[in-house]
């Protein structure tokens, strides 16, 4: 066991796997804690070993980055620099009191989650990724109906589909490689609908002329699309799914320069899957039960990605939506600043020069990305009050639309207490954006102390001693 | 019409038996409870606590619960999460799972 | 929810009212509580008078909005854990009898009747049936409403407007002046702010206290279950944590855990050791509980005043200022009953309860 300062990266993604391949490179043993049970995070979601998949590039865009991180990683912890620690799902990251400034990770070990460990650490670098946003409309809780990001993490990673016929819906630039994965998989992609008007892009072009990669990657997908011949609907948006216990069809139709829907436009599409999504949301309740400061729903970094608590750095979606490319530049950053001040020397950016060149192009990108996928302005018109909004609460937009005309509700919290919109299993992630725009009022961050479910026999038990190098899972950790 | 088994190029182990609410399916190894459930032409294994509606995967990652399923007898698992091991005993998860 | 409370009774006695609050409704400590509305965790005494008072308001008000407010007369069960500690609650149960509570002996069998998954081999406990729950924001909310008054939230009162002699004539806002004779200061935790602008000050700081929530779960706790030293860490005065298990399960399904208590000022950070003591009290008085999924956890502060008794009633240093805070952790049970007084004194009828002991200027003395 050396002296060497021991930094925990939480989030085995692109931004999580560029930070820990920097830091064990610079000096800096790292602790790299993931929930999956291999790296890759959601972007490089890997099939199941057991699946055996000769080329799971097929299911993949730049495969090479890929191959060059995963070398890396290897490379390290063969060398003892990483110790990586798949399957541990982290529910919390404590501060130690007092000047010692180390921090302990607790996590629920395995697929079942029922026992814990607890990782300790010099230095934290939060690479917790994003997650899907997906605003209500009638009958979106009808089995078949799934997240876009859902349907290509089932595909990636087990190598199913959901059904047979499927529409592709919501907006951002996630729909086009999902629609073309599904496409490539069998699925019969019967329409891919996106509220965006194509024109928008053209208007972008400065950012997009920086990006030609992007464009490049935009065009592949589109020829896929093309070549499995599915239409795709412009400035059209899902108003409705139908179906009794299972998905049969979807109402779409057009709409209008406002937003609206254009009333006589509206179509049937029978399909047994919908994929939808209306871009993506920071994971960032460990970073708010530290302490750091958020920007709106994001974890505020300064250029070094750094957060506001000494000894915390984030880096990839969590700090902001921006794609893989940004959070490998980002995760490169963090790692070197962290390495560097981890081994009590000043970080020179010039080191990094290339990386943040890159950030900075990349953002830019991804807010003009912002700017062009934008759900329908009045969406939440198409939203009956019978309509379920929170899906684990089964609270209905009606509940929510009286809560705040008729008990004074302005804000999420208070739609949450008065209506239990949030209060269930998922903690408000997937339904605080609906819930939001119906009450009319801002998506604001919740504090969610608990970053995961946890058993209350693990919260009771004394703390399992932090571990500074648990390459196996420990038998010691759990309840008996 | 390709599958997504042969797109990746996959060869997996010989396929075992689990089962859903008695009923017996096979599972390759490898697969989480969702992915067995789906390539079965099985979508929803949970009914709402409330309205007693079926659900079954939505957001495919972890973050949503709404597939949580009975394995085993323990209730409140994540299919989408969990893989799946011979002779796994899957149980269509009502209300709260914790009723019987 | 004593401002709605307050509200409520007001007008029905016939007073006009406005309810400013800077935040939302149910914004500060009635958000982050459970909604107790308990006689049993109270000595004989005028905090106990209120509580009975409060309480049988509370159930005259669930037959106008019992479903709306979530109220349950579930009972409270208080568990010995050890011969000695049943001792002292019977002690306690005899006292509360003669002030007029229902506080019933049992064990055994009888114990696991009314809670079949306590842990096994607990010496007895006492049956306290009046104890009840509410859902306490949707009470807070549902009590406002149905006063007619006019609600103003997300305003901040930034000064008390006062006659030479000083006498209240109302209150600036950051949003403009509100004029009124009378100035009801419900602020709980904050309470002692509204007092220093009105000129007379009031002690009241912050406790706080975490409530742990479960997975939605079928009833199996079915009071309001907790163990006998809860009394004793109510009653305390001490700055350092305490944490005695308070489980209760709710119609909504979720069960609550509390209750920790800590004088740490307004910090709002989530500590680690108070959540796993609170998680470590439920599952030794409920085994099965080590199994389930707690969701999530929140955090509140209780007002309290140096004796731990709240502030109701007219400041005689300020004419037209009248207080109803410092309820500590039983302020939404509390809240009725101050309302009640509020409003009579108000409207200048003899108060059910004397105020003598909720005096607010009671501590002035003590400064001086």
């Amino acid at each position: 066991m050396t002296d060497r300062p021991r930094l925990a990266v939480i989030g085995a993604g692109p931004a999580g796997l560029a930070a820990t391949v920097a830091a064990a490179a610079h000096g800096v043993r790292v602790t790299l804690i993931d929930a999956a049970a291999q790296a890759g995070g959601q972007f490089y979601r890997q099939p199941a070993a057991a699946l055996r998949a000769g080329r799971p590039q097929a299911l993949h865009h730049d495969w090479r980055t890929w191959q060059r991180l995963r070398r890396a990683l290897d490379a390290h912890v063969r060398a003892g620099a990483v110790a990586h620690l798949t399957d541990h799902h982290v529910w919390f990251v404590e501060r130690e009191s007092g000047e010692s400034g180390r921090f302990t990770v607790h996590a629920l070990l395995g697929p079942e989650e029922a026992d814990a460990v607890a990782v300790g650490a010099d230095a934290v670098l939060l690479a917790t990724g994003g997650y899907e946003k997906v605003l209500p409309f009638p009958c979106w809780t009808l089995p078949g109906v799934v997240t876009a990001g859902g349907a290509q993490a089932m595909l990636k990673g087990t190598l199913v589909v959901p059904g047979r016929t499927a529409v592709v819906a919501g907006t951002g630039p996630l729909l086009l490689p999902v629609a073309a994965g599904l496409a490539a998989a069998g699925v019969q992609v019967a329409a891919l609908v996106e509220s965006a008007a194509p024109r928008a892009f053209l208007r972008r072009t400065r950012a997009l002329a920086a990006q030609p990669g992007k464009v490049a990657e935009g065009a592949g997908y589109a020829a896929q699309l093309l070549r499995h011949r599915v239409r795709t609907l412009a400035r059209h948006t899902v108003v409705e799914a139908h179906g009794i216990d299972r998905l049969e069809a979807v109402t779409v139709a057009a709409l209008d320069g406002e937003g609206r829907v254009r009333v006589g436009t509206e179509r049937r599409i029978p399909c047994d899957t919908l994929a939808v999504g209306h871009g993506m949301l920071p994971h960032t309740d460990l970073a708010g039960t530290l302490g750091c400061r958020l920007d709106g729903l994001r974890v505020h970094v300064d250029d070094e990605q750094r957060t506001d608590v000494p000894g915390v750095w984030a880096a990839g979606e969590a700090t902001g939506i921006g794609g893989s490319a940004l959070a490998l530049a980002e995760g490169h950053i963090a790692g070197r600043s962290a390495a560097a001040r981890l081994t009590g020397s000043t970080p020179d950016p010039q080191e990094w020069a290339a990386a943040a060149k890159s950030r900075t192009g990349l953002r830019e990108f991804a807010a003009a990305i912002e700017s062009v996928y934008a759900p329908p302005a009045h969406w939440s018109e198409q939203v009956t009050d019978d309509t379920v909004v929170c899906r684990c609460e089964e609270v209905t937009a009606g509940t929510v639309r009286e809560a705040v005309a008729q008990l004074g509700a302005g804000d999420l919290r208070t739609v949450k207490l008065l209506t239990r919109a949030g209060m269930g299993w998922c903690q408000g992630r997937i339904c605080a954006p609906g819930v939001a725009g119906l009450a009319g009022c801002e998506l604001t961050a919740a504090r969610r102390p608990f970053a995961r479910p946890v058993p209350l026999g693990v919260l009771a038990e004394d703390h399992p001693q932090p571990t500074s190098r648990a390459h196996t899972h420990p038998t010691d950790g759990g309840p008996s | 019409m390709s599958s997504p088994l042969e797109l990746a190029g996959a060869r997996p182990g010989p396929a075992f038996t689990v089962t859903f609410d008695g009923r017996e399916i096979e599972a390759l190894p490898g697969q989480t409870v969702a992915a067995a459930l789906w390539a079965a032409g099985i979508t929803s294994w949970r009914t709402t606590r409330g309205t007693g509606r079926p659900r079954g995967v939505f957001c495919g990652i972890g973050v949503c619960f709404d597939c949580l399923v009975t394995v085993n007898g323990r209730p409140g698992q994540r299919a989408c999460l969990l893989p799946l091991q011979p002779g796994d005993a899957i149980r269509t998860q009502e209300g709260t799972g914790h009723d019987d | 929810m004593t401002g709605a409370a307050c509200a409520l009774f007001a007008a029905r006695a016939g007073l006009d009212v406005v309810v400013v609050d800077r935040g939302p409704v149910a914004g500060g400590t009635t958000g982050a509580g459970e909604g107790n509305v308990l006689v049993s965790d109270k000595e004989p005494g005028p905090e106990l008078d209120l509580a009975l008072l409060s309480n049988r308001l509370w159930s005259e008000l669930a037959e106008e909005f019992g479903e709306f407010i979530e109220y349950e007369a579930k009972g409270g069960v208080v568990v010995a854990t050890s011969p000695g500690g049943l001792a002292a609650l019977e002690r306690l149960a005899v006292e509360q009898r003669a002030a007029g509570v229902v506080a019933e002996r049992v064990d055994g069998d009888t114990l696991y009747g009314l809670e079949p998954h306590l842990a096994p081999g607990l010496p007895g406990a006492v049956h306290y049936p009046q104890d009840s729950q509410v859902m306490p924001a949707l009470a807070a909310a549902h009590l406002v409403r149905a006063a007619g008054a006019r609600l103003l939230t997300g305003r901040t009162v930034t000064d008390v407007l006062r006659t030479p002699g000083g006498a209240v004539l109302g209150v600036r806002t950051d949003r403009g002046d509100i004029h009124a004779p009378a100035l009801v200061n419900a602020a709980g935790t904050w309470g002692g702010e509204i007092a220093a602008l009105a000129g007379a000050p009031l002690p009241v700081l912050p406790r706080r206290g975490f409530v742990l929530v479960t997975e939605p779960l079928p009833r199996m706790v079915h009071h309001k279950v907790y163990a006998a030293d809860y009394v004793a860490d109510v009653a305390s005065d001490s700055a350092a944590l305490q944490t005695s298990p308070v489980v209760e399960g709710t119609a909504a399904g979720p069960v609550l855990i509390g209750a920790s208590r800590e004088r740490v000022g307004f910090d709002r950070s989530f500590s680690l050791p108070v959540l796993r003591a609170l998680a470590a009290g439920a599952t030794r008085l409920f085994p099965f509980l080590a199994d389930v999924r707690a969701l999530r956890s929140y955090v509140g502060f209780r007002p309290y005043l140096p004796d731990h008794l709240p502030a109701i009633g007219p400041d005689p240093r300020v004419p037209g200022l009248f207080h109803a805070c410092g309820h500590e952790g039983a302020g939404i049970g509390l809240s009725t009953g101050t309302g009640h007084l509020i409003a009579q004194a108000l409207t200048a009828k003899t108060p059910d309860l004397d105020l003598a002991p909720f005096r607010p200027d009671r501590f002035a003395e003590e400064a001086a």
